[in-house]
């Protein structure tokens, strides 16, 4: 019995236990489903030991809605609870582990991935690859991030969640603050999907310079590429030390070291500098992907060329280096002195040049162009004015003094929502409806989308707005609750209305892809949104081997000039391609890296050792494996191909 | 196009473990991969750096730390670095046998450094009463020699897996970018271990 008391939930609670229930009930109903449809061999050869970078992309997709709805959960939680004074619909506790569960999701199971996925999805495409550098190593990335988000979410049913902010700061995240294991938690979910996406940003760097087509020099790439590699070598930079700063909390928490427990000689700060040294990037990693879509989306729906193709290229390599300089900009307020943050607020106030010099490039993309205003444009537009707002409230947090005043109030909330939301996820939304049609054949309902747009973007205003005015009055982030007399009641009621808007939009999107699965038109050809880049010069949907034909290219607009310049994409002849096998082996690590961070969580350390053992034998097994990939013939591309129309092209 | 990758005197190229698309993505994946680990060991440096002089009342590094067993340790690493230079030499020459045995005594000086890494450990626990609950400055030596010493261990293994799996295939183009980049990825911990050995032993000792 001793050995189960702690999995107990240090903070009971009915709704808890009902989500319990649910959890259990769904959980039943999918394994009994799939049994009664025998679709467990489909599901096990096609979707969870495939190596094909689509199919990996769309569960990173999938992966990611579904976490955007348990993070939106979380924040109408909120907004619910502050809609007005004194109310009493969460405690003190259950709001802190909302909030914090909420960042996190938001953050690392459902910006990430989002971004991830459509990189993985699009990239490849885009540089005529037929899959990533290291296929199997990305089918690796995938399932631990994945094991990484479902460790996470666990945690509110089995010992109870985080609740030291997303930020999670020592000493507040240390033993003597957070005894639970929810920090714990939090350690090994950010690892194992941490880890995960640092591979990931090798694979893609591989990826992007060593396997471009034939004539695609670098700065012939599509700017969604450009930024995928940007991104990339960000990752690669940033990752290691949230890796470093995790392993060191567990230490602290579970091996009793000083690291950042400041009994023995430690440094809470030191936590707060290495998150942050991450962290900062990580808004970067966030963004520069998010720029990318938009530069292809503009550019498509204008019907012209990106303007400022190597501006914007370098104002992207600018963002990247000054993102790893600017990071005390977070604890201007927790005494490194005037010299510093005088630096600090230089550095920080700089990031907005390139930033702006890429918002002139997409106006002057779009002057003159002749505008189509689809679901992907609308989003494209309204991300312009939105996101300039949350950059000049950044530049106005950026300036250390005035930080003083409303450093962790509302305001900061609303800044870092107004960057994020018109900014990544907007551009995520457009994304996802752009390329639709690439990954499954047909589009998304049109109107449908635009009324999703509206509430959308009428939502987030109201929503977040008017946290600037009530920030500036003085009400602080993460405090479960005000009382009257501030005043803050009707501004907060606003929000929580927004709020309300922006989860109609979300439902409208889910409701659109029920729909359009059933009603949208499946003849809408290879190009639909006559597009300008390589991936739209295969078939939709795109075939197991991306290309036929090898293309080559000769300019940045490589599909576009194909169709007005007549350049010749497709030089070569079809013959037999190689393919990478499915392999089992990366999800069963996967699976094994879940209970190593569930014992660890819970410092079973049997079951730590046995899951480590049989990790090594899972990486010694498949280094004995001879996988030399398959081919795939000549006739079978040959029949695909005519399934599409005929045209070998 | 065969999938018969091995290597004939004839046919075989300058360098084969750069020969085929997978050896040079793996080449310039492991670059990538210590990119990212320099960053790791950067951040428990700078941990190390800040945390050492707290000593909590503790022993300091003065107190404990001799360089004379940390020499012979050095010393170890580096000449197990040029064995594996040895090892590749033979590679690009196609000679299976030797380069398989200059990889063996690449392994053997690797574990008589880990040997004396545990025994060093052994001595500060035992003698000076120094663990990684001592101090903060216990906690980041630890992180810090004790992450390089877990990277010896895995590097280790990495080679002793690599050897006995292909100790009856022979060369080939498959398993000579796996050689390469082991050798690679041991010349990373090498230079890593300088760094150690000068910033917290030297310094340790002298500053
Ligand atoms: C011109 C561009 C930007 C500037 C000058 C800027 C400036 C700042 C500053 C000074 C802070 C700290 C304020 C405080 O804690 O009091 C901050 C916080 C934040 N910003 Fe920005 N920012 C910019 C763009 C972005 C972008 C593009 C994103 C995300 C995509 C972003 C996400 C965040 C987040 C997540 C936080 C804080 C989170 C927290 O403390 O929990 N920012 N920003
Ligand atoms: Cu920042």
């Amino acid at each position: 019995m001793e050995f189960f008391e702690r999995f107990a939930l240090p903070h009971p609670d009915p709704m808890i236990y009902a989500s319990m229930v649910a959890i259990v009930v769904v959980s039943i109903a999918i394994v009994a489903g799939l049994t009664y449809f025998k679709k467990w061999g489909y599901l096990w050869n096609e979707w969870l030991t495939t190596t094909d970078h689509k199919r990996i992309g769309i569960m990173y997709l999938i992966s990611a809605l579904l976490m955007l709805f348990r993070g939106g959960a979380d924040a109408v939680m909120m907004r619910i609870q502050l809609s007005s004074p004194e109310m009493e619909f969460l405690n003190a506790q259950h709001y802190n582990e909302v909030f914090t569960t909420h960042g996190v999701v938001m953050i690392f199971f459902m910006a990430m991935p989002f971004v991830i996925g459509l990189m993985n999805y699009i990239v490849p495409l885009q540089i005529g690859a037929r899959d990533v550098a290291f296929p199997r190593l990305n089918a690796l990335s995938f399932w631990m991030f994945f094991a990484g988000a479902m460790l996470f979410n666990i945690s509110f049913v089995v010992g109870g969640s985080p609740d030291a902010g997303w930020t999670n700061y020592f000493p507040l995240a240390g033993n003597e603050f957070s005894p639970t294991v929810g920090v714990n938690y939090y350690m090994w979910a950010l690892q194992i999907s941490g880890l995960g996406t640092l591979m990931t940003g090798i694979n893609f760097l591989v990826t992007i310079f060593k396997m471009r087509a034939p004539g695609m020099k670098l700065m012939k790439m599509p700017m969604f590429t450009w930024s995928a590699l940007i991104t990339n070598v960000i990752i690669i930079f940033a990752f290691p030390v949230l890796t470093v700063a995790l392993l060191m909390g567990t230490l602290d928490r579970q091996f009793g070291t000083a690291l950042f427990t400041t009994g023995s000689g430690g440094m809470d700060m030191y936590w707060a500098n290495l998150f942050w040294v991450w962290g900062h990037p990580e808004v970067y990693i966030l963004i520069l992907p998010a720029f990318g879509i938009y530069s292809e989306i503009i550019s498509t729906f204008s019907q012209r060329n990106l303007y400022g193709y190597k501006s914007m290229v370098g104002s992207m390599v600018l963002i990247s280096l000054l993102s790893f300089f600017v990071w005390v900009h977070h604890f201007f307020t927790m005494g490194q002195g005037a010299l510093t943050n005088s630096i600090f607020s230089i550095t920080t106030m700089a990031i907005a040049i390139p930033t702006g010099i890429k918002i002139f490039n997409w106006l002057l993309t779009m002057w003159k162009g002749k505008i189509r205003f689809t679901v992907p444009m609308l989003y494209s537009v309204a991300f312009i004015p939105l996101f300039t707002v949350g950059g000049v409230t950044g530049v106005m947090l950026a300036m250390a003094s005035a930080d003083y005043q409303y450093h962790n109030t509302m305001f900061l909330v609303a800044h870092f929502h107004n960057t994020i939301i018109p900014g990544v996820v907007y551009a995520m939304l457009a994304g996802l409806t752009y390329w639709w049609p690439k990954m499954f054949g047909f589009k998304l309902n049109e109107r449908i989308g635009k009324w999703a747009f509206w509430f959308n973007v009428i939502g987030f205003v109201l929503a977040f707005f008017p946290m600037y005015l009530t920030g500036l009055d003085g009400q602080a982030r993460r405090m479960y609750t005000y009382s009257e007399s501030t005043g803050f009641g009707p501004m907060n009621m606003i929000a929580f209305v927004g709020a309300g808007l922006f989860a109609i939009a979300f439902i409208l999107i889910a409701y659109n892809v029920f729909y359009s699965f059933k009603h949208s038109p499946r003849n809408i050809g290879d190009d639909p949104w006559n597009g300008r880049s390589l991936e739209w010069a295969t078939h939709n949907p795109v075939p197991a081997y991306n290309f036929a034909i090898e293309p080559e290219v000769e300019s940045s607009q490589a599909f576009w000039d194909h169709k007005q310049k007549k350049h010749n994409l497709f030089k070569g002849k079809i013959s037999k391609i190689h393919m990478p096998n499915n392999s089992g082996i990366p999800i069963i690590m996967a699976g094994i890296l879940f209970v190593f961070g569930f014992s660890f969580v819970f410092s079973i350390w049997p079951a730590v050792i046995i899951a480590a053992v049989a990790f090594f034998a899972c990486m010694i097994y498949s280094s004995f494996e001879n996988d030399q990939g398959r081919y795939i013939s000549e006739q079978e591309i040959k029949e695909t191909e005519a399934k599409f129309g005929g045209d070998s092209k | 196009m065969s999938q018969d990758h091995s290597l004939y005197p004839e046919t075989m190229p300058q360098h084969p473990e750069r020969a085929t698309l997978e050896g040079k993505n793996k080449f310039m994946g492991l670059w990538f991969f210590l990119g990212g680990e320099t960053v790791l060991f950067a951040c428990l440096f700078g941990t190390y750096l800040a945390l050492k002089d707290s000593t909590a009342g503790g022993p300091s590094s003065e107190d404990m730390f001799g360089l004379g067993l940390v020499f012979i340790m050095t010393m170890l690493l580096l000449t197990s670095s040029l064995t594996s230079v040895y090892a590749m030499y033979h590679m690009r020459n196609n000679e299976f046998k030797k380069m398989m045995l200059w990889l063996g005594i690449t392994a053997l000086l690797g574990m008589g450094f880990l040997g004396l890494e545990i025994y060093e450990f052994a001595h500060y626990i035992t003698e000076y009463g120094f663990t990684f609950r001592s101090s903060a400055f216990g906690s980041a030596f630890y992180a810090l020699v004790g992450f390089h010493g877990g990277h010896v261990t895995f590097g280790i293994c990495w080679i002793i897996t690599l050897m006995i799996r292909n100790a009856k295939r022979g060369l080939n183009l498959y398993n000579a970018p796996k050689f390469n980049t082991f050798s690679l990825y041991w010349h990373f911990i090498d230079v890593i271990w300088v760094f150690v050995f000068t910033v917290v032993y030297l310094m340790g000792k002298v500053g």
